[in-house]
């Protein structure tokens, strides 16, 4: 464990000390914003036309946090890959993958720090949206219960990715290329879900199931349910597993 | 400390080390000398646990390479070709990172960084960006970084590269002040290098074990074979080169004379001896005999690196010259 934390830190320390962290976090940040602003004017208007026509009462959660949280999750599918291209990468380009393979660490403490490292700075780049809510919390009265619980799933779904850009990371020199390949691999996990628009056969379900997206619909309406939790687990358990395998493997070509 | 059986390791298509064995006791400087491609970095990253062998056996104190990895590393300090550093880091910070991931206690971390910032004298830049850094700081701070757990074993992949002679000078004199407590192997393919620091040797070409010796031994096994310079002078007249060199061949117990320089009625000569005879005698008296004046007579000692070309030309021709293969082996 402490050697998981010495991992984790250092790779804070180089995000923080690259431009990658503040990039991320800005772009982020300014989407965000961007589409906060909208759907909370939207709501304003809507609300002031339904209160002229004495309708009742629309909920602060279902209109803006809900699909907002949801579209934090989109903004991350673009942002994850700039986040773990670089973690095993960018070590194998420098050789400094022998410094790490070399000490006495276990190849699981490497893979875990790293991980870890990666869901840090993605839950600062989460954090930048807190600013944009709690002014909602301010003028406002919404449920902060569901809340937490989408950026629980937030923090979930994004811990899987990133696991699988982790994952892909230790496959190549290349930082692009295993920027790109994470992108093209999570949008295809993303687009899973749009077979079952209009089918339900087993296909659909399967796919269905395996998509990225299909399991947040719970956590943004504020629903904990373990079979999506344990989706999101077992899945980052699994890409994980695969990482070790890969950075062994990488030992017997090298 | 070091023990090496068999060992082989194979690419997918190459063998990139050859069924090799040598033993390293404790306290030695070992240099590890051959050509590039020869296997040198990758028998050193065997020894690390970097990479498992094909087959064989590696230790380390004891331990085995694949059996007790962890308890090797702990034991290894190793400096890869290009010094493994992290340019966004200071120096200081860097090293204190690879300490802890080496697993000195938090307590002990400032004081061994300023240990080895003073014995590697980086102190001036220790505040510094490693990406700032010049090529011979990099190498002194991947020296820095192989030492600081003030490991048993030290596994140095050409830790001169790329310094210049001054630099070069104080590496050496760093690593022979590490010698006695730490073992130490260093690969290399500058041969003053081993002359200077090591007192053992280990050749390796094309993945093959080609000798293990003392630095002292090798370089008198080798000299079986006496190499003498001669100069002749014929006075007044003007000597015919081919002339002399034929009276010098066809003295008893000489394999080869060749004409090195002619400057007016000078002649001078490097002639070589068949293995086990003394020829200074015979070569006298050659010259002598035909009236000529001898100027200048005596033995050139092979260097390291006639000796080197030697024996990996000898490994590489041994099907057409088995004769001259037998006697590296």
């Amino acid at each position: 464990m402490k050697n998981v934390l010495l991992i984790c830190r250092k790779e804070l320390r180089s995000y923080f000390a690259s431009p990658i962290a503040y990039a991320v976090m800005a772009i982020f940040g300014l989407i965000f914003g961007w589409v906060f602003f909208n759907a909370s004017r939207d709501f304003v208007r809507f609300t002031l036309l339904q209160s002229q026509e004495g309708g009742g009462t629309v909920s602060v959660n279902d209109s803006i946090i809900r699909p907002l949280l949801g579209f934090a999750g989109t903004i991350g599918l673009f942002l994850i890959p700039m986040i773990t291209m670089r973690l095993f990468a960018e070590e194998k380009r420098m050789g400094t993958i022998e410094l790490l393979l070399t000490s006495p660490v276990k190849d699981i403490e490497i893979i875990l720090g790293k991980w870890l490292g990666a869901l840090t700075l993605y839950a600062c780049v989460l954090l930048m949206s807190i600013l944009n809510l709690a002014l909602l919390f301010a003028w406002g009265k919404p449920d902060l219960k569901p809340v937490l619980v989408g950026y629980l799933g937030l923090l979930l779904q994004g811990g899987c990715l990133l696991a699988l850009g982790t994952l892909i990371s230790t496959m190549t020199k290349n930082q692009i290329i295993a920027g790109i390949a994470t992108f093209f691999i999570s949008l295809l996990l993303w687009l899973l879900s749009w077979y079952t628009a209009f089918d339900t056969n087993v296909t659909a379900q399967v796919l269905g199931y395996l998509s990225i997206v299909t399991h947040f619909e719970n956590f943004g309406k504020g629903v904990l349910d373990s079979k999506d939790v344990l989706f999101y687990v077992s899945l980052t358990f699994f890409s994980l597993f695969l990482t070790a395998r890969s950075l062994e493997s990488l030992r017997w070509r090298a | 400390m070091i023990k090496v059986e068999g060992l082989t390791k194979r690419y997918a298509r190459t063998v990139a080390v050859d069924n090799i064995s040598f033993e390293v006791a404790k306290g030695q400087i070992v240099g590890f000398l051959g050509p590039n491609g020869a296997g040198k970095t990758t028998t050193m990253r065997v020894l690390t646990c970097f990479l498992p062998p094909t087959a064989g056996s590696a230790s380390v104190a004891g331990f085995d390479v694949l059996e007790h990895p962890m308890e090797v590393k702990r034991r290894i300090g190793y400096l890869p070709e290009s010094p493994p550093l992290y340019p966004e880091m200071e120096v200081s910070e860097y090293l204190s990172f690879v300490g802890r991931l080496k697993g000195i206690p938090s307590a002990d971390i400032g004081r061994r960084v300023d240990e080895v910032t003073g014995r590697c004298a980086i102190g001036d830049v220790r505040d510094k960006l490693i990406a700032k850094l010049s090529k011979g700081y990099r190498q002194r701070v991947g020296l820095a970084q192989a030492i600081i757990h003030n490991p048993d074993v030290l596994i140095l992949d050409e830790p001169t590269s790329g310094l210049d002679p001054k630099q070069i000078i104080e590496i050496r004199e760093l690593l022979r002040s590490l010698a006695g407590e730490h073992t130490i192997i260093l690969s290399t393919h500058i041969l003053s290098e081993v002359e200077h620091t090591c007192d053992h040797v280990i050749i390796i070409n094309q993945g093959k074990l080609v000798a293990i010796d003392t630095v002292a031994n090798l370089t008198n096994r080798l000299r079986g074979s006496e190499a003498v310079q001669v100069e002749v002078e014929a006075a007044g007249g003007h000597p015919d080169p081919t002339q002399v060199q034929q009276c010098l061949e066809q003295a008893p117990g000489v394999s080869r004379v060749i004409l090195k320089d002619s400057k007016d009625e000078r002649l001078r000569f490097e002639v070589e001896s068949l293995k086990g005879s003394h020829i200074r005698a015979e070569l006298a008296r050659a010259v002598v005999h035909a009236g000529w004046g001898l100027n200048e007579l005596h033995a050139v000692g092979l260097s390291l690196e006639d000796i080197f070309l030697q024996l990996t030309a000898a490994e590489q021709g041994a099907d057409e010259a088995p004769k001259q293969g037998e006697k590296t082996q």
